[in-house]
C-alpha cells in the first residue's frame, strides 16, 4: 500500500532516531530553511576543511516524519564528501524528488533509497527536499565565505 | 460521555436525518483502494469546503442545459430566464441571511473577494493614513492581508484583538484598543482554527456606541448557524457558497444599503454603470454598481440552490445537530493520551484542531488518509496565530450534517493506530 512506501522502516528509524542532530561545536557555517506551509524548520551546521571535505555536518529542528529523516539521511551521505561531491548529490535528490529523474539512481546511495516512495506523493516532495536546499545553500555560503 | 445511543436519540429528534441526507451525496460513496483494502471516505475537511448535493450538481446542468444567457442585457427568453434565476437567487441569500432587501447583497467569489471589496470600495474611500482597523489575532489571512494591503498604499494602522490560550477574544481590552481613531473593526464571527463562536452582537454594539462600523467574516459561521444580519447589526458580512454547499468561486457581501450607496466602485466594467462618456461615466444601482463584468450566474443560482437544500434541513436543526456531533467527538478525541485541542472556547461550533503528542500534523493527515479519513494539516491561512500558539500547524477535523458519529468512531480509532505507529512523535 502506497502509505507503506512513504513510511518505509528506514524512514521511521531515522525519524525516531536521527543521526547527526544537534549543532556542531566549533566555529562553522550555519544555514537555516524553513517551509513555512508546513512550518517545517531546519538548522544545519557544516565544517567544511581546507581540503575542501566536509567533516562534519549536524542538523536541528522540528519537521515532519518525512523531514526529519530525509535531513537524517542527508547528513549521513555527505559526511565525509568533498563539497563538489556533496553538491552533485543534492542535485541529483532535488531533481529525482522534482521526478525530472530516474528514480532508481537513488538506488545507489544507500538509506537514500527510502525516499523513493516520497516521489508519488507530490505534496510531501517539499517536507524530503528541505535539508537537501539547506545543504547547497551552506556548501554556498562555505565556498564564498559570506 | 454520550453514547451512541444518546446522540442517536439526538438524531431521532431531528428534522433531518444526517444518514439520509448522506444520498444526496454522490461524493460521499466514495470508496479509497489501499492495497488490498478498500476504504470508504470520511471527509472531515468541512471548514476547507463542503461537499455538494445533487440538487446543486442538477442546478448547474439544468442552467447550462436550459437557461444559459448572459444577464441584464438581452430581450430573448434565455436571457430573461438567466436574468430572472440570478435575481432570484440573490433574493434566497438575502432571506437566509435575513438582510432587510435583495438590494443589500453583491455576489462576490467569495469571502476573500467581498472583505477585498469592503477593503478597496469602502475603505479607500473613508479611512485616510493614521487611522487604525482593529482586527483579531484569530482572523484569517482573508481578513488581515487586504487591510495590510490598505495600509501600505494609504497608511491605515492595524491593531488587533488579542487571544486567550483557550481561544477566545480577550474582550475586556476593547475599550482600551478602541480610540477615537480606529474607524472600522473587522471580526471574525466563527475561527477556522478553534471552532470559537465569537460574541459579534456585543462587539458590535460597543463599535456603534463610537459610531464604528463592523464588518463580520461569516465564511464559518453562516455555513453552520442560522445567520440574521439585522439581529447582529454589522454594517458588513461577507460569506462563501462553497463553504455552504454550494460551488466555488460565488459568494456574497451584505451591506447596509447606506454604506452601499455612498461607497465607489470596487471593479469597473460592464453592468456596473449608467451612463459612459469618453471622459467619464455614472454608476449603476446598488448593488450592480459593485457587480463589473459577466458575473458567475451558474454559481449564483446553484448558491440559491444550496440554500433552499440548507432551509429545507433548517439551519436550527443543523446547528442543533453539529453540536451534538461536536460534543460526542470532543470526549471521544480528549480520550485518547496525548492529544492536544486548540480551542476549548465554551460557545464553539464543529472545528477541532489538534496536535498528537508531537507528531507533525502532515504525518498524522497522512496516516489518516490511508484509512480514509479527510483532515486539514497546516496553518490554516493564519500563520501569526500560529506563531503566537508557538506551534508549526495543526492538523483538523471540520463538521458538516452529513458527518455521523459512526465517521468520528473510525477519526478516533484510527488517531489511536497513529500512536502506535509513530509513538509520541519527534
Amino acid at each position: 500500500m502506497a502509505f507503506d512506501d512513504l513510511y518505509q522502516e528506514i524512514i521511521l528509524d531515522h525519524y525516531r532516531n536521527p543521526h547527526n542532530f544537534g549543532e556542531i561545536q566549533r566555529s562553522c557555517t550555519i544555514v537555516e530553511e524553513d517551509n513555512p506551509t508546513c512550518g517545517d524548520q531546519i538548522k544545519l551546521s557544516l565544517w567544511v576543511d581546507e581540503n575542501k571535505t566536509i567533516q562534519d555536518i549536524k542538523f536541528s529542528g522540528q519537521g515532519c516524519a518525512i523531514s526529519i529523516a530525509s535531513a537524517s539521511i542527508m547528513t549521513e551521505t555527505v559526511k565525509g564528501k568533498t563539497t563538489n561531491e556533496a553538491r552533485e548529490i543534492a542535485d541529483t535528490i532535488i531533481t529525482t524528488m522534482r521526478g525530472e529523474g530516474e528514480p532508481d539512481v537513488l538506488d545507489e546511495y544507500g538509506d537514500l533509497i527510502a525516499l523513493k516512495g516520497v516521489i508519488q506523493f507530490p505534496a510531501r516532495v517539499k517536507c524530503a527536499t528541505l535539508a537537501w536546499h539547506a545543504l547547497e545553500e551552506a556548501l554556498q555560503k562555505a565556498e564564498t565565505g559570506e | 460521555m454520550p453514547t451512541q445511543s444518546d446522540i442517536q436519540q439526538a438524531i431521532q429528534a431531528l428534522s433531518f436525518n444526517p444518514y439520509t441526507v448522506r444520498e444526496d451525496f454522490p461524493i460521499l460513496s466514495e470508496i479509497f483502494q489501499r492495497g488490498e483494502k478498500q476504504v470508504p471516505l470520511v471527509y472531515l475537511d468541512n471548514a476547507a469546503t463542503t461537499q455538494k448535493p445533487r440538487q446543486v450538481l442538477d442546478t448547474i446542468l439544468h442552467y447550462y442545459h436550459h437557461e444559459n444567457a448572459n444577464v441584464h442585457r438581452g430581450i430573448h427568453t434565455l436571457a430573461e430566464r438567466a436574468t430572472e434565476k440570478y435575481e432570484n437567487a440573490r433574493k434566497k441569500v438575502a432571506e437566509f441571511i435575513g438582510a432587510p432587501s435583495e438590494k443589500t447583497i453583491v455576489f462576490t467569489r467569495g469571502t476573500t473577494e467581498a472583505i477585498n471589496l469592503v477593503a478597496g470600495s469602502w475603505g479607500r474611500k473613508f479611512l485616510k493614513a493614521g487611522d487604525v482597523v482593529l482586527l483579531s489575532e484569530m482572523e484569517h489571512h482573508s481578513n488581515i492581508i487586504p487591510w495590510q494591503l490598505l495600509s501600505q498604499s494609504i497608511g491605515i494602522e492595524l491593531r488587533y484583538i488579542p487571544v486567550t490560550e483557550e481561544g477566545t477574544l480577550v474582550l475586556d481590552q476593547l475599550p482600551q484598543l478602541v480610540d477615537e481613531r480606529v474607524k472600522l473593526i473587522s471580526v471574525t464571527h466563527m475561527s477556522n482554527v478553534f471552532g470559537t463562536i465569537n460574541p459579534v452582537k456585543e462587539i458590535v454594539a460597543f463599535a456603534h456606541e463610537r459610531d464604528i462600523p463592523v464588518l463580520v467574516d461569516g465564511a464559518q459561521s453562516a455555513p453552520h448557524m442560522p445567520v440574521n444580519v439585522q439581529e447582529l447589526g454589522c454594517d458588513f458580512y461577507a460569506f462563501s457558497g462553497h463553504k455552504m454547499c454550494g460551488p466555488t468561486g460565488i459568494g456574497a457581501l451584505y451591506a447596509t444599503e447606506r454604506w452601499l450607496e455612498e461607497m465607489d466602485p470596487y471593479h469597473g466594467g460592464g453592468e456596473m454603470i449608467r451612463s459612459v462618456w469618453w471622459d467619464r461615466a455614472t454608476w449603476n444601482d446598488i448593488p450592480h454598481k459593485f457587480e463589473a463584468g459577466t458575473p458567475n450566474i451558474a454559481g449564483a443560482i446553484a448558491f440559491g440552490a444550496a440554500i433552499d437544500y440548507l432551509q429545507r434541513l433548517g439551519m436550527d436543526a443543523i446547528h442543533q445537530y453539529e453540536q451534538a456531533l461536536t460534543r460526542y467527538a470532543l470526549e471521544r478525541l480528549e480520550d485518547i493520551p496525548g492529544f492536544r485541542i486548540f480551542g476549548q472556547a465554551p460557545e464553539r461550533g464543529g472545528v477541532i484542531s489538534f496536535y498528537v503528542g508531537n507528531i507533525h500534523p502532515h504525518d498524522v493527515a497522512q496516516f489518516l488518509d490511508a484509512d480514509g479519513v479527510a483532515v486539514r494539516a497546516g496553518h490554516h491561512c493564519a500563520q501569526p496565530l500560529m506563531r503566537k500558539l508557538g506551534i508549526p500547524a495543526t492538523a483538523r477535523a471540520s463538521f458538516y450534517f452529513y458527518n455521523t458519529p459512526e465517521e468520528v468512531d473510525i477519526l478516533v480509532q484510527s488517531i489511536r493506530k497513529l500512536k502506535e505507529f509513530f509513538g509520541d512523535g519527534f
